[in-house]
């Protein structure tokens, strides 16, 4: 039998455990004893085992280790967890593989034990470099916990590492927000994400902030906005590129695991509410617990009884998470994905988005504007398809 | 079966909303066998699904029973049910000149309020003799003593001996019975003279045409006859006639002097068959025609738009079929710049405006935009025509009008004394004239007021209850037409004028009106990508403004491990919100705001 070109393929791994819930999180994550986490991993790894059918057609390209806080379990889970995809998957050589980490869960042992499963990227969860900001956040660390697990990481090795930051913080200024993309930006990461915070529905910050006098203590508008675009300039020139709404990397460092979300590659998600995008179907775990563990054990079965996208859904899909990347998309892309050019609907749409001055385009790419970025949901919501539209 | 004149019984049920008019009939009906407990559906006698969930009678009904009274001999009880709200008081007018007699159903909790009252001065006024119940006697709260007292000193009706009942639970329906045969007289007219009829009511039947609902004065009535309604002049051969059963119509031979029943003869259209119009024989007209008929004005107008333009020929569809049951509901088209194709619809009052608006929705799919709801005023001009306007948009220039008027009605408001201040700041508030007080006994009174239509038919009610923690009750008839300072109102959205918003107002309130638009409708639309300017104007001058902020973030930051779906669905929201948006010039306007005008006064 030939051998059949493997497709690309990107796996996130999600593990919904923290040592505390911070007081904005509304993921499907939060404390647990070791004995739920033991629980947890044997139940992944049977939905991960599920997959071996196809697993054969795939070579990883990126694996991501999300939540929660995967640096707060054992490290010998992530060891587990690597392996397991490595019997299962082909791995590409040049195979990016992230965890996400927190301050103040970081040690050597651990992190020697993460590059010798094959960790090559760190996500570390700063927010700020304000302890006072840390504290409203309800984050278990400070600023100094982080200078050192930056250092740690750094000495044993990690040369591809991610700092999170948060604006638009309760009662920040734009002199605080300087600050701490300024203190940042110094420490020379790869890669920084400046996420402007939302205040969703069932957190305490939304008690909180989300509704009457509450939001008063937020930023305005105006103010959110003159921050992000601050952001933007200020880590241009730091040398740091924007090349996703709130993604910003150094030339070479961009994340290709969050890449491939943007641009419509496959992605096979694991564990409790992770999210998966696989032979044209959508599909995504439950987000509670106990739901998950049911479920796991048949996420194959599901993933195969899912009906795929429908063109149309693929194509609205395309655009609005194209979009997303100051890349942006382009006709040509769109023409070899779909063998068909933009619906017309979509020539009227962007046509009126120029005019508004929320899109532009440049070199055969059509790409959101600063402004349009500003408004970008309702920008994106233009190019949903009625079910009437001829494509 | 055959029984005599003198052993029938023609009557009514009065009673205040919630005090169980309807509740008794069904007891009434389960009472004298016609059904049995089990085959009962609640309330027999409202039969639209509308009538039941809101609790009232829309149109009248009637139901045939035949009682064993405990003297041994049978009595045929026509028990006519009578539209429960005062927009449709000419309807119950007429209900009531078919009866002989009436029950009036009073809540021994609550006590008379003013539409017991007026709908009792009405059976006054046609000569029926009226048989005081006292209902909801099981309440803990109940005075039925306090309340027999108070029929006596307001109406003076004779109350110590009426019965005292709970319909809801069927204590003592027999005396209600009993007090039916024995007080109430038997119909009188003379079977030999020539035929003459009332019309009460009517309904359209798909297959039967109209069905005509009425009383035999004076005459007979049978298939074949060739009957003519006088006001209207059409002429039928009769198809069917009968009496009504439960729910269903029973045919029968023939119907005489004093008798209640039905006839259809293939008739096309309920306007032929207008209430309290008279039906006699042509070949042997009666000299006379009944008194009392008169042609039912309308009340109250609005714009009805579909919310999706290519709907319009379902709604006209849709109106056509309503009115087929509903000669009081008249329709024109018209064309508003900001909503399209649509009709001017007229209604007896803001209750028919409502109930035709559910219908339409409910009954036929529709989704509706309405306009805010006007009534007719009567403009002069200089040249000395009279217009009358039920559209605003169609004012003339005020430079060509010399002066305009404006109904206004008489009002009766019933209130206990600790909410009479409030309730008369209330009527000053809306402009009224205070025409006196009449005290009904130490802790209750009525109000006498005269009140611009114009200004009870948006939110009058509303404001009435909650200003007397829903005690207040109200009563109206229209009186006539004033002079009156009027001005239109128009609102501007980004600078462009939105005829499906303009208003006529009074001058000494249209500040304060301007205003609450401008706020109100500030709250309604949406942030867009600019600013858009809320104006209210009379003629070129801007007398109220408010301004929608430009939106200037609307972006997910965050859009978290892949989870494409959730986002989709966000964006899906965002663009079925606009869907239901109507554009004006480059805004999006929520079709809910054109019935903000409605509102206005909510806060208060």
């Amino acid at each position: 039998m030939a051998p059949q070109k493997k497709k690309p393929l990107a796996v996130y791994i999600h593990l919904p455990f923290c040592a505390k819930k911070c007081l904005y999180c509304d993921f499907a994550s939060g404390p647990a004893d070791a004995q739920q986490i033991a629980y947890y991993m044997r139940v992944l790894q049977k939905e991960i085992r599920s997959f071996s059918a196809i697993a054969t057609l795939y070579r990883v390209e990126t694996v991501f280790f999300g939540g929660g806080t995967p640096s707060f379990v054992a490290p010998v889970y992530i060891e587990q967890l690597m392996n397991l995809l490595r019997s299962q998957f082909e791995f590409s050589d040049r195979a990016e593989i992230t965890l996400e980490a927190n301050p103040g869960t970081l040690t050597e042992e651990k992190l020697k034990i993460y590059r010798a499963a094959g960790i090559n990227r760190l996500s570390i969860g700063l927010q700020s470099v304000h302890d006072a900001e840390l504290k409203t956040l309800g984050r278990i660390h400070t600023y100094a916990d982080f200078l050192e697990s930056y250092d740690l990481a750094r000495k044993a090795g990690f040369e591809n590492i991610n700092i999170d930051l948060m604006s638009a913080l309760p009662r920040q200024t734009m002199a605080l927000w300087q600050d701490s993309l300024a203190k940042t930006a110094a420490l020379q990461p790869e890669h920084i994400s400046a996420y402007s915070l939302s205040i969703e529905e069932g957190t305490p910050f939304y008690e909180k902030y989300g509704e009457g006098l509450g939001r008063l203590a937020l930023p305005g508008e105006e103010l959110d906005r003159e921050m992000y675009h601050y952001t933007k300039s200020f880590l241009a020139e730091k040398g740091y590129a924007r090349y996703e709404i709130s993604n910003y990397a150094r030339p070479g460092f961009e994340s290709r695991h969050n890449l491939t979300y943007w641009t419509m590659g496959e992605y096979l998600g694991f564990g409790q509410a992770a999210a998966s995008f696989l032979e044209g179907r959508r599909f995504t775990n439950p987000s509670t617990a106990e739901e998950y563990w049911q479920a796991a054990r048949t996420s194959y079965q599901r993933f195969r009884a899912m009906k795929p996208e429908t063109v149309r859904e693929q194509m609205e899909e395309y655009m609005f998470l194209g979009f997303r990347t100051a890349r942006g998309v382009s006709r040509e892309d769109f023409k070899k994905r779909f063998g068909t050019s933009f619906p017309r609907v979509y020539e009227h749409t962007l046509l009126d988005l120029y005019k508004q001055g929320l899109l532009t385009q440049e070199g055969g790419r059509i790409f959101l504007t600063d402004e349009g970025i500003d408004i970008s949901n309702i920008v994106l919501a233009q190019f949903l398809l009625d079910e009437r539209t001829s494509l | 079966m055959i029984i005599p004149q003198d052993h029938i019984r023609n009557f009514s049920i009065i009673a205040h909303i919630d005090h169980g008019k309807s509740t008794l009939a069904d007891r009434i009906i389960e009472r004298t066998g016609l059904l049995t407990a089990r085959e009962m559906q609640e309330q027999v006698l409202d039969n639209m699904d509308l009538e039941r969930e809101r609790g009232i009678t829309i149109k009248a009904q009637a139901v045939r029973t035949i009682y064993k009274a405990k003297n041994g001999e049978e009595y045929m009880l026509n028990l006519i049910d009578t539209p429960g709200h005062v927009d449709f008081n000419y309807e119950v007018s007429r209900a009531l000149a078919a009866c002989d007699g009436a029950l009036l159903v009073v809540d021994a909790a609550q006590g008379i309020e003013a539409q017991t009252l007026a709908n009792v001065y009405l059976a006054l006024d046609n000569d029926l003799e009226v048989i005081p119940v006292i209902n909801k006697i099981d309440l803990p709260s109940a005075e039925p003593d306090r309340v027999i007292d108070e029929i006596e000193d307001v109406i003076g009706l004779e109350a110590h001996d009426a019965p005292l009942i709970s319909a809801k639970n069927g204590i003592n329906i027999d005396e209600v019975l009993e007090a039916v045969v024995h007080k109430l007289p038997a119909p009188e007219g003379d079977p030999d003279a020539p035929l003459r009829c009332l019309i009460f009511d009517s309904f359209y039947d798909s297959y039967r045409g109209v069905v005509v609902f009425f009383r035999v004065v004076d005459g007979r009535v049978r298939k074949g006859t060739r009957v003519k309604m006088m006001a209207s002049g059409a002429a039928y051969d009769v198809v069917e006639v009968g009496t009504f059963g439960a729910g269903q119509l029973i045919p029968c031979d023939e119907l005489s002097a004093g008798m209640v029943g039905y006839l259809t003869a293939s008739i096309k259209n309920v306007k032929d068959t207008r209430v309290g119009d008279t039906v006699t024989e042509q070949a042997r007209p009666c000299a006379q025609a009944l008194p009392g008929y008169k042609k039912v004005l309308s009340m109250v107008y609005c714009g009805m738009y579909p919310a999706d333009g290519a709907k319009y020929p379902d709604l006209r569809d849709a109106l056509e079929r309503l009115q087929l049951n509903d000669a009081s509901l008249t329709y024109e088209p018209e064309t508003s710049v900001a909503l399209g194709f649509g009709f001017r619809c007229g209604f007896l009052g803001l209750l028919h405006l409502e109930i035709i608006q559910e219908r339409l929705e409910r009954e036929y799919n529709l989704d509706l935009v309405t306009t805010a709801p006007s009534v007719v005023y009567k403009i002069h001009t200089l040249k000395g025509d009279v217009i009358d306007l039920s559209n605003p948009t169609n004012m003339p220039d005020p430079a060509v009008i010399d002066y305009m008027e404006e109904p206004v009605v008489a009002a009766e408001i019933m209130v206990t004394t600790e909410f009479i201040g409030p309730i008369m700041s209330l009527c000053q508030e809306r402009r009224g004239v205070y025409e006196g007080t009449e005290y009904i006994e130490t802790t209750r009174a009525l109000l006498k007021y005269t009140l611009p239509l114009n200004e009870i038919i948006y939110d009058f009610f509303d404001a009435l209850k909650s200003r007397s923690r829903g005690y207040a009750s109200l009563d109206y008839t229209l009186k006539g037409y004033v002079r009156s300072d009027l001005v239109k109102l128009d609102i501007l959205i980004n600078h462009e004028e939105v005829d499906a918003l303009s208003f006529i107002v009074h001058e000494s309130t249209a500040y304060e009106r301007g205003r609450k638009m401008c706020e109100r409708l500030k709250e309604e639309i949406p942030r867009h990508l600019f600013e858009i300017p809320i104006q209210a104007a009379i003629g070129s001058k801007i007398i109220a403004r408010e301004t929608v902020k430009a939106v200037r973030k609307d972006v997910l930051a965050k859009c978290y491990g892949g989870d494409i779906t959730r986002k989709k669905k966000l964006l899906e929201k965002q663009k079925e919100g606009k869907k239901r948006m109507r554009q004006i010039g480059n805004v999006e306007v929520p079709q809910k705001a054109f019935m903000s005008v409605l509102k206005l006064d909510q806060e208060n």
